[in-house]
């Protein structure tokens, strides 16, 4: 009986260890589309911050957390992730606010455009790099499309086993994990893509954003009641017709911050005033910022969040000061590589 | 439910724990709990056919089972009153009322199955004709939904009638307990096709927990997952191109789709047997094994010996015979031997009843003309190779050496393989015609090359696919040959030895979660048989 114990711990232990190097071979590396790696890169940074930036591509492409530090000292993360959906940032909200007491949330209103569960690529890349917590629990059943499933997600195995015959050589390269991608959430772009149309969004069957967005917008905003931090609500600056932000949306974020107490500020509308230029300030002609734009823009809303929101400068504080300053070197340094 | 999901797997965990919680009493009924819930899963109007079917062969195999013993007890009462006429007399007469009672049970339950499952295939044909003839209107075709396993448990509930009929099974009182022996959940996707007196004492018994006798049955639940999962369901990818094009892919993709449907049934339908032998033994109980290494075959009768051995069994015992003994067959033997003399005369009742016998196996697959002629042209091969027999047997004495030899046994193996590969294609490409041209293509459109281009990757066989389904394929024959070399259960014989048994186990769980083709990005598939 007791050989029998033995033989049975060594065969689960050697599927185990056969299972899991398998894991970290087929997980996807995200090293074309580093987006993907953004939500996990968060824990090393976790704990400290004033300010949390939550949102999609239009978040992580526009607030850079190093210029906030160098400029005002605010300390502050981005956790923003590709076609982040307003229940994801809601659960890795609730997620951050486990360890965080920021003095404001910054929410990007563009998601509030989607009602239900879109794609599973995008999904993964938010959730996977969650780690668990019955908010991930929470973020993976609100937004499990109709094939997906929680056990899936569990066992991300079951899901990228099918990779093994499509193996390159970064998967063998960054078995143990890739080297960090972004800046504190921010992801750069270098590039210089000016815009080129004046095109304007297509018209839509129905202009009412989903009841569902403002039920998370809700909880949102009585978690950060709860947590005692500002909610302000913002829409980040684009200028191309495929991320169209229509008026009529901006009416109802608009009167819903007027309804509940909240800041809402569009960026669109003061993009002249920020000085960004269209014509160098963006990677994609005009649907996200470059990294020029996106300082032009940070600096703008670092000076608001210091004098109208009176996020403290922390600058003094030495082993803080400390960290940040190798993360804004780190950045500099990136921004030199990448130019 | 697909034995294939994670729902599966959780039900199955579920029914394993309580099977073994609930007092032993109450385990068949544990097991009918979980048989309608698993089939409920298929959709709640499926139970009407089932339940219907329970009811009706319950209560026909009670009637007829009352009639024999009333007619029994009467002869032991009356045996010295009655002269031997009058005792035969009265035993013919009680067997033409229990004989009635039989064919009412049979018309409803092979009339369950030919509305539900025939009906559409005989009115598009009655269509056909009324449209040679010129009749414009056509009669609407209805979409019935087979229900699941319908073909299987409603054949396994007649061959209980006919074994009640035949005094070789008790009829059972117990309808939940009945209900059971038709539902029992494993085997009703796909078979066996158990019998009564096999099945029964064994789903009505108390079982105890048996650590070695539950690791053995998960050991063969595994074996059946690799092969349905890593060999039948990834060749299927590439199959389905092929199958989506023919008239892009013939003459040598042809042969591959021929070569990997034997392949991937076999690796499809083994494996799904394997896995329902497996959840049984777990359960302590024994059910018939299904296969015994068909492709080793070196006739196609040897090959039906071996490959769905209960259906085989069922259609020989419940058709075949009977078929062969009864009077009119008896009339028609006369006859054929005073018009064509003995020699010939004699074949022709058994030539009938293999032919009728083949035809209703085609139909039972399915209800399409390429089935039927996949039965007929099994039928002839068959039919064939025994009016051949005495020529091999010339051959065998003028070569013992040679036709006793392993590369001769090798090369009449795979002339069967290919033989019947070629004939299971009809099933595959479900198209008489686009299957007889294929067979053509195989010999006139020169295009082999195209195997060994990159045209194999876009068809679903890439490389890597390929290595994997080779290597998962090689190990299944290595251990077919270890099997058949020992004779015996190679679990058995790793029974004593808990490291190497417990770490292949381990292995083989591995490699169905890298290699298996399930989740997305592969359309999970259901079990090639469920379909008939």
């Amino acid at each position: 009986m007791k050989k029998k114990i033995i033989a049975a711990v060594c065969a689960v232990l050697l599927a185990a260890v056969l299972l899991f190097a398998t894991h970290l071979l087929v997980m996807p590396k995200y090293i074309e589309n580093p987006e993907g790696r953004l939500v996990g890169e968060y824990y090393s940074q976790a704990g400290d911050n004033d300010v949390l930036f939550l949102g999609d591509c239009e978040v992580y492409e526009s607030f850079v957390p190093a210029v906030l530090w160098e400029k005002y000292g605010i300390s502050s993360y981005v956790r923003g992730s590709s076609q982040q959906l307003i229940w994801q940032s809601y659960y890795l909200l609730e997620e951050m606010m486990e360890k965080e007491t920021p003095k404001a949330v910054v929410f990007n209103v563009y998601a509030m455009k989607y009602g239900e569960p879109q794609n599973e690529a995008y999904n993964r890349m938010t959730l996977d790099g969650m780690k668990w917590s019955s908010s991930k629990v929470g973020a993976i059943n609100a937004s499990m499309t109709e094939d997906e499933s929680l056990v899936d997600y569990v066992f991300p195995i079951l899901r990228f086993h099918s990779r093994i015959s499509q193996l390159t050589a970064d998967d063998f390269k960054y078995f143990l994990g890739a080297p960090e991608v972004s800046d504190s959430g921010y992801l750069m772009q270098t590039a210089v893509r000016p815009m080129t149309t004046t095109r304007t969004g297509d018209d839509l069957f129905d202009y009412n954003l989903p009841s569902v967005s403002f039920e998370y917008l809700d909880k949102m905003r009585e978690l950060c009641e709860k947590k005692g931090a500002e909610l302000i609500l913002i829409k980040a600056p684009t200028n191309h017709w495929k991320f169209w932000w229509y008026d009529e949306w901006d009416k109802q974020i608009s009167d819903y911050a007027d309804e509940s107490g909240l800041d809402y500020i569009n960026f669109i509308p003061l993009c002249e005033e920020i000085g960004i230029d269209w014509s160098q300030d963006t990677y994609d002609e005009g649907m996200h910022l470059n990294v020029s734009g996106a300082e032009k823009l940070t600096d703008y809303f670092g000076k608001m969040l210091s004098e109208k929101y009176a996020v403290p400068d922390r600058r003094g504080e030495s082993e803080l000061s400390s960290a940040w300053q190798t993360r804004v070197d780190k950045y500099y340094e990136r921004k030199n590589t990448e130019k | 439910m697909l034995f294939t999901s994670y729902e599966f797997v959780a039900f199955i965990c579920l029914a394993f724990l309580l099977y073994y919680l609930v007092p032993k009493k109450a385990q068949w009924a544990l097991l009918l709990l979980a048989s309608y819930g698993f089939y409920a899963f298929s959709g709640l109007s499926n139970l009407i056919f089932i339940v219907s079917t329970t009811l009706v062969t319950w209560g026909v195999g009670l009637w007829v089972s009352k009639i024999r013993r009333a007619s029994e007890s009467y002869l032991a009462i009356h045996k010295e009153d009655l002269t031997k006429e009058e005792k035969k007399a009265y035993k013919a007469k009680e067997k033409k009322k229990s004989f009635s009672v039989l064919c009412l049970g049979l018309a409803v339950g092979f009339g369950i199955l030919a509305v539900i499952k025939y009906t559409g295939f005989a009115l598009s044909n009655v269509n056909s004709i009324l449209g040679t003839f010129g009749v414009e209107q056509k009669l609407s075709i209805p979409d019935f939904i087979l229900p699941l396993g319908i073909s299987f448990y409603i054949f396994q509930s007649m061959g209980y009638l006919i074994d009640v009929y035949r005094g070789r099974a008790e009829a059972e009182k117990n309808i939940a307990k009945f209900a059971l022996f038709v539902s029992f959940f494993p085997q009703l996707i796909q078979g066996p096709i158990s019998r009564h007196s096999d099945l029964a004492p064994q789903l009505y018994g108390e079982h105890s927990f048996n650590g070695s006798a539950f690791f053995s049955g998960l050991q063969r639940m595994a074996w059946g997952y690799f092969k349905k999962l890593v060999i039948a369901d990834r060749i299927l990818v590439g199959m389905k191109t092929i199958l989506g094009d023919t008239a892009e892919y013939r003459g040598a993709w042809a042969l591959l789709l021929i070569l990997a449907y034997s392949v991937e049934i076999y690796a499809d339908f083994t494996g799904g047997i394997d896995i329902t032998i497996g959840i049984a033994e777990c359960f302590g109980i024994k059910l018939k094994e299904n296969f015994n290494h068909p492709f080793t075959s070196k006739s196609t009768k040897e090959y039906w010996n071996r490959w769905h051995i209960t259906m085989g069994s069922w259609f020989t015992d419940y058709i075949f015979y009977p078929l062969s003994v009864c009077r009119p067959m008896q009339s028609i033997s006369k006859k054929s031997r005073k018009l064509f003399g003995n020699a010939i005369g004699k074949r022709i009742p058994v030539y009938i009843a293999t032919i009728v016998t083949w035809f209703l196996t085609g139909l039972w697959h399915g209800a399409a003309w390429n089935f039927i002629v996949w039965g007929l042209l099994n039928c002839l091969v068959i039919l064939v190779s025994q009016e051949l027999e005495p020529l091999y047997q010339k051959f065998r004495k003028a070569f013992p050496r040679l036709s006793s030899s392993k590369p001769y046994g090798a090369f009449m193996a795979a002339r069967t393989f290919l033989l019947m590969g070629f004939i299971r294609s009809l099933d595959c490409y479900r198209d008489v015609p686009t299957t007889f041209s294929m067979w053509l293509s195989v010999f006139t459109v020169g295009n082999y090359g195209e195997l060994f281009s990159g045209k194999m990757a876009e068809v679903g066989f890439d490389a890597a696919n390929v290595i994997i389904i080779v290597l998962a394929t090689a190990t299944v024959c290595l251990v077919n040959a270890l099997l058949v070399k020992k004779g015996c259960d190679l679990r058995q014989s790793l029974a004593d030895k808990p490291f190497l048994s417990y770490s292949l186990f381990a292995l083989v769980i591995v490699a169905i979660i890298i290699f298996g083709a399930y989740g997305a990005g592969y359309d999970a598939s259901d079990f090639i048989y469920g379909q008939f």
